[in-house]
C-alpha cells in the first residue's frame, strides 16, 4: 500500500479547494482578513481559508488499519499525497482566482470583487501573486500528509497545541476580561497586540498545552471515573458533590466576569431554560415541536401586559411575581390549546402542524385585532424589572439577571430529572419507542404526550417572564420561527435526551456563537451566524446525531448494538413459513 | 371471560376476520392455531384494541370493550405479547417491566416533581414488583440483568422478557402470540411448564397463539382453529388434531395440488 493513491489525493485536494473557494464566494475570507490572530502575521481571514488544507493532506493517505493487516508504511508517499493534494487545492482556488479576476460576475456574486483578488494574491496581481497561492495550500497540505511521520500521541499534542493557541487567539475578549477581573490586566495587554495573540505568547501557549495535554487527559478520565462509578450509591454521592461543586462554581463566576460576559450568560440560561423544557417534548416524549416560540412568546406577553404602567388595556401594574403565576397559567391553557388538536399526528406532520401554530400565535398578537392589548407592532414597553427585596433585577444589570436565570435553571434541571425519573418519565420514553406497543401496554399514551407538552410550555412560558422583564419592552418580532429552530438545534447539538447535554449546547451556541438576536463571544461572526448553526447542524447529523453529550440511551438508539428486532424476523424459518402458504390456501 | 360473536375485520379486499364466534372460559388455556394468514394475530389485535373491527362484538366479563383505547383493554385486564417481539429495546430489563405497570399506578407530574413520600412509595413498589416479575422466569432476567437494555438481550430471553410485561400489567386474561417461535426444544419445554404455572400459580387465563404442535398439546384446555378467518374446528387437541377440515387447511385437498 505504499506509493500514492491518486484518486483519493486529487478528490481530498478538490474537496479542499472547494471549502477556499466557498469561503471567499460567502464573503468569510473577506470579512475577517483584517482580524489578526496571532500578531503580526495571522489573520482570522487566514485561518478560515486555508484551515482545510492540512486535513485534507493527511486524509489524503489516511487509509483504515485493519486489524489483523500490517499497517501500511509511513514514510515520503505520506508527504507527497499531502503536497499533491494542497497543490490541487490551490491550483483550483489559483484558477478561481484567475477567472474572477477576468470575468466581472459580481452582479451575481457580491462578494467575488477586485478586492478578493487583491487579497487573495498578497496584493502582486494575478500573474505574480498566483504562485504563492498555489504554495502556500501545497506545503499546508504537505505538513497535513506529514502528521503521519509522528506517532500518535505527538500528532494528539501537535494539533491540540495549535487548536488552543487559536481558540485563545479568538477568544481574546474573554481571556483579557477575566485577567482584568482578576486584576492582572497588565498581563493581558503584554500577550494582547490588537486584540490578537502575540506570536511569541501564541508558542507559549502551543508549548504548556502540549506539556500538560497528557495531564489534562489523566485528569478527565478521572473525572469521568468519579462521575460514573460503578458502585450506585457512589455514584449518587459523587453526582451530588460534583453538583455542589458547580453550584459553586455559577455563584463565583459572576463575579468574575464583567457584565458584558454576565449578559452572554444570562442569555445561555435564557435559552438553556428553554432547552431543558424543549427537551421534555423532543427528547423524552419524542414529539418534534417547531411551534416552541408560541409559548415562549405567551409568558413574555402575559407578564409584559399585566406588569407595564403603560400596557395598551391593563394598567393593573403588578409586581413580576404576581404575574408569574398567571403567565404559567397562561402558558399551561395554550400547550393544552396547541397541544390538544396535534397530539394524535405523529413525526413530521406535528412538526408541520406545530410550526404552523407557532406562526400564528406570532401573527395574532401582531395583528391589529389584538393590538388594543398586545399593542400589535409597537408591542408592550416600560415591562418594569423582577423586584427582589429592595434591588430590582432587569437588563442593565446583567449580573442579577444571570443569577436569577440561574436559579430558574436550577429549577428546570430538577423538574427534568425528577419527571424522567418517574412513572412518566418511563412513559415517555416508551412512547418515543413504539407507540402502539406503550399504548397496548396501558399508557394512555394521549394524556402522557399533553403532559409533556403542558410540562414545556411551562418552561417556555417562564422563559418567556424572564425575557419580558429582562429586555423591558416586547415586540412580535421577538418571536420568530427562528427562536424555535434555535432552541431546537442547542438541543440536539447538545445532546438530545440527557440535561448536561443541554447545557453544553446552550454554552456552546448561545454563548459563543449568540442566540438570533443576542451576540455571543465571536460576536464578530454575527453575520454568519446562521450559515455556522446550518454547518454544525449538518456536521452533527453526519457524524455525531446523538449529540456531543448523548443520554446513554439516545446514543444506544442511534448507534451501537443495532440488533433491530426485526433482524430476527429474518431468520431461515420465517421464510420456510411464507414458502408454506401458498400449500395452505 | 370472554366472549366474541360474528367479529369481522376486513383489509382491502383481504378478510382477516370473516365472523368468528369464540368464548373464552375463566382459568382455561386455549390454543388458537391456524395456517399462515388465517387471521389469528389480526384476532389478537382486534381485542386489544389495536385494530377496530367492522363488525361483531367483544364482551371481556359481561362489558362489551369494542371502541376502547387500547390502553384501556389493558386496563380492564387484557395483556398481550407480540409475534415479532416489541420490546422498549433501549430500556433497561427492569425499566420494561416497570413502564408496564403505569396504568396500575397514580402518581403523577405534580408528585414527581415534588418528590412526595406517597411517589417514593409507589417508585419503591413500582420497582419490587417488577423483580418480582421477573424472578418468575428463573435466574434467566434478574441481578446484573436488570440494568441491561433490552436489546442486549438473546432471542429466548426478550420473549421471556415480553411475557413479563405483559404479566406486570397485571391482567386477567394473558393472549401469548408464538411464545416458543424461534426457542430451542429445551427452551420450549421450559416455556410450556411457565405457560402452566401461569394458569396454575398465578390464576391468568391464557389464549396461546403457535405454530409448535407440541407445545399446543401440552398446554392447551382447548384448541381452536382458524383458516381464512373463520373458525373451522374447535375441542381437544385430539379432536382437532383428526378433524378433516382441519388437516385439509394445513396440507390442502390433494387434488389442488399441482
Amino acid at each position: 500500500m505504499t506509493g500514492v493513491d491518486l484518486r483519493r489525493t486529487l478528490r481530498w485536494g478538490s474537496i479542499a479547494g472547494a471549502v477556499m473557494v466557498f469561503t471567499c464566494a460567502v464573503g468569510l475570507f473577506e470579512a475577517f482578513e483584517d482580524r489578526l490572530l496571532v500578531y503580526p502575521f495571522l489573520s482570522l481571514g487566514h485561518v478560515l481559508l486555508l484551515w482545510f488544507l492540512p486535513l485534507a493532506g493527511y486524509q489524503a493517505t489516511n487509509e483504515p488499519v485493519l486489524e489483523g493487516m500490517e499497517a501500511p508504511s509511513k514514510g515520503l508517499h505520506n508527504a507527497m499525497a499531502g503536497l499533491g493534494a494542497g497543490l490541487a487545492g490551490g491550483i483550483l482556488i489559483g484558477a478561481f482566482t484567475v477567472i474572477i479576476d477576468a470575468v466581472d460576475v459580481r452582479d451575481v456574486f457580491v462578494r467575488l470583487s477586485a478586492r478578493l483578488v487583491d487579497l487573495l494574491t498578497h496584493g502582486w496581481g494575478v500573474p505574480g501573486g498566483l504562485v504563492l497561492l498555489v504554495a502556500v495550500p501545497a506545503l499546508l497540505g504537505m505538513a497535513g500528509g506529514m502528521l503521519h511521520l509522528v506517532s500518535a500521541p505527538v500528532r494528539r499534542r501537535l494539533i491540540l497545541a495549535l487548536e488552543w493557541a487559536l481558540v485563545v487567539a479568538l477568544l481574546e475578549q474573554v481571556f483579557s476580561q477575566v485577567l482584568r477581573q482578576l486584576r492582572l490586566g497588565a498581563v493581558g495587554n503584554i500577550i494582547f497586540t490588537r486584540r490578537a495573540l502575540e506570536w511569541w505568547a501564541a508558542l507559549a501557549v502551543a508549548v504548556l498545552v502540549a506539556v500538560l495535554a497528557e495531564r489534562a487527559r489523566g485528569g478527565i478520565g478521572r473525572i469521568r471515573g468519579y462521575l460514573f462509578a460503578a458502585d450506585a450509591v457512589r455514584r449518587t454521592r459523587n453526582s451530588i458533590w460534583s453538583a455542589l461543586a458547580v453550584l459553586a462554581f455559577l455563584i463565583v463566576l459572576p463575579q468574575l466576569l464583567g457584565s458584558l460576559l454576565s449578559e452572554l450568560l444570562a442569555n445561555v440560561g435564557l435559552f438553556l431554560l428553554m432547552g431543558l423544557g424543549l427537551n421534555i417534548v423532543v427528547g423524552l416524549a419524542g414529539m418534534l415541536d417547531l411551534g416552541y416560540v408560541a409559548f415562549f412568546a405567551v409568558g413574555a406577553y402575559t407578564v409584559g401586559v399585566l406588569t407595564s404602567p403603560i400596557s395598551p388595556r391593563f394598567d393593573v401594574e403588578w409586581s413580576w411575581w404576581a404575574a408569574l403565576p398567571v403567565a404559567i397559567l397562561m402558558s399551561v391553557i395554550a400547550g393544552v390549546l396547541v397541544g390538544t388538536p396535534v397530539i394524535r399526528m405523529r413525526g413530521d406532520y406535528l412538526a408541520i402542524v406545530t410550526l404552523g401554530f407557532g406562526e400564528i400565535v406570532r401573527i395574532l398578537f401582531l395583528s391589529d385585532w389584538l393590538a388594543p392589548t398586545f399593542g400589535g407592532a409597537q408591542g408592550v414597553r416600560n415591562v418594569p424589572g423582577i423586584p427582589v427585596g429592595v434591588a430590582e433585577i432587569r437588563g442593565s444589570q446583567p449580573v442579577g439577571v444571570l443569577y436569577f436565570a440561574f436559579g430558574l435553571v436550577l429549577v428546570a434541571a430538577w423538574v427534568s430529572w425528577a419527571l424522567q425519573e418517574s412513572r412518566l418519565g418511563r412513559a415517555w420514553t416508551a412512547i418515543r419507542e413504539d407507540e402502539t406497543v406503550a399504548a397496548a401496554m396501558g399508557i394512555n399514551v394521549v394524556r402522557a404526550k399533553l403532559n409533556a407538552f403542558i410540562v414545556g410550555a411551562i418552561l417556555a412560558g417562564l422563559g418567556g417572564a424572564l425575557f419580558a422583564a429582562k429586555v423591558g419592552s416586547i415586540f412580535p418580532s421577538s418571536f420568530e420561527l427562528l427562536v424555535s429552530i434555535i432552541v431546537l438545534v442547542v438541543v440536539i447539538v447538545g445532546g438530545m435526551g440527557n440535561i448536561p447535554g443541554v447545557a453544553v449546547g446552550a454554552v456552546l451556541l448561545i454563548g459563543v456563537l449568540g442566540g438570533p438576536t443576542q451576540p455571543g463571544l465571536l460576536a464578530e461572526f454575527a453575520e454568519f451566524k446562521l450559515l455556522i448553526y446550518g454547518a454544525l447542524l449538518v456536521f452533527m447529523m453526519l457524524r455525531k446525531p446523538e449529540g456531543l453529550l448523548p443520554s446513554v440511551r439516545r446514543s444506544r438508539e442511534l448507534r451501537g448494538d443495532e440488533l433491530s428486532q426485526d433482524a430476527w424476523l429474518d431468520r431461515p424459518s420465517g421464510g420456510a413459513e411464507v414458502d408454506a402458504r401458498p400449500a395452505g390456501g | 371471560m370472554l366472549e366474541i360473536w360474528g367479529l369481522h375485520k376486513s383489509f382491502g379486499g383481504v378478510h382477516a376476520l370473516a365472523g368468528v364466534d369464540l368464548r373464552v372460559d375463566e382459568g382455561e388455556i386455549v390454543s388458537v392455531i391456524g395456517p399462515n394468514g388465517a387471521g389469528k394475530t389480526s384476532f389478537f389485535n382486534v381485542v386489544t384494541g389495536l385494530y377496530l373491527p367492522d363488525g361483531g362484538d367483544i364482551m371481556f366479563e359481561g362489558r362489551s370493550i369494542v371502541g376502547l383505547e387500547s390502553s384501556e383493554i389493558t386496563e380492564a385486564g387484557i395483556a398481550r405479547t407480540f409475534q415479532n417481539v416489541r420490546l422498549f429495546l433501549n430500556m433497561t430489563v427492569l425499566e420494561n417491566v416497570m413502564v408496564a405497570q403505569h396504568c396500575r399506578t397514580r402518581a403523577g407530574a405534580f408528585r414527581a416533581v415534588l418528590r412526595t413520600p406517597f411517589l417514593r412509595k409507589e417508585e419503591a413498589e413500582i420497582e419490587a414488583r417488577a423483580k418480582e416479575t421477573l424472578a418468575f422466569f428463573g435466574s434467566r432476567l434478574v441481578g446484573y440483568r436488570f440494568d441491561q437494555p433490552a436489546l442486549s438481550l438473546s432471542y429466548a430471553n426478550r420473549r421471556r422478557l415480553e411475557i413479563a410485561r405483559a404479566m406486570a400489567t397485571r391482567p386477567k386474561l394473558l393472549l401469548l402470540d408464538e411464545p416458543v417461535a424461534g426457542m430451542n426444544p429445551r427452551e420450549t419445554a421450559e416455556l410450556t411448564g411457565l405457560i402452566r404455572k401461569l394458569r396454575d400459580e398465578m390464576g391468568l387465563t391464557v389464549v396461546v397463539i403457535e405454530h409448535d404442535m407440541r407445545v399446543v398439546r401440552d398446554v392447551s384446555d382447548r384448541v381452536i382453529v382458524l383458516d381464512h378467518g373463520v373458525k373451522i374446528a374447535e375441542g381437544s387437541y385430539d379432536e382437532v388434531s383428526s378433524d378433516e377440515a382441519v388437516i385439509e387447511a394445513y396440507l390442502g385437498r390433494p387434488a389442488e395440488v399441482g
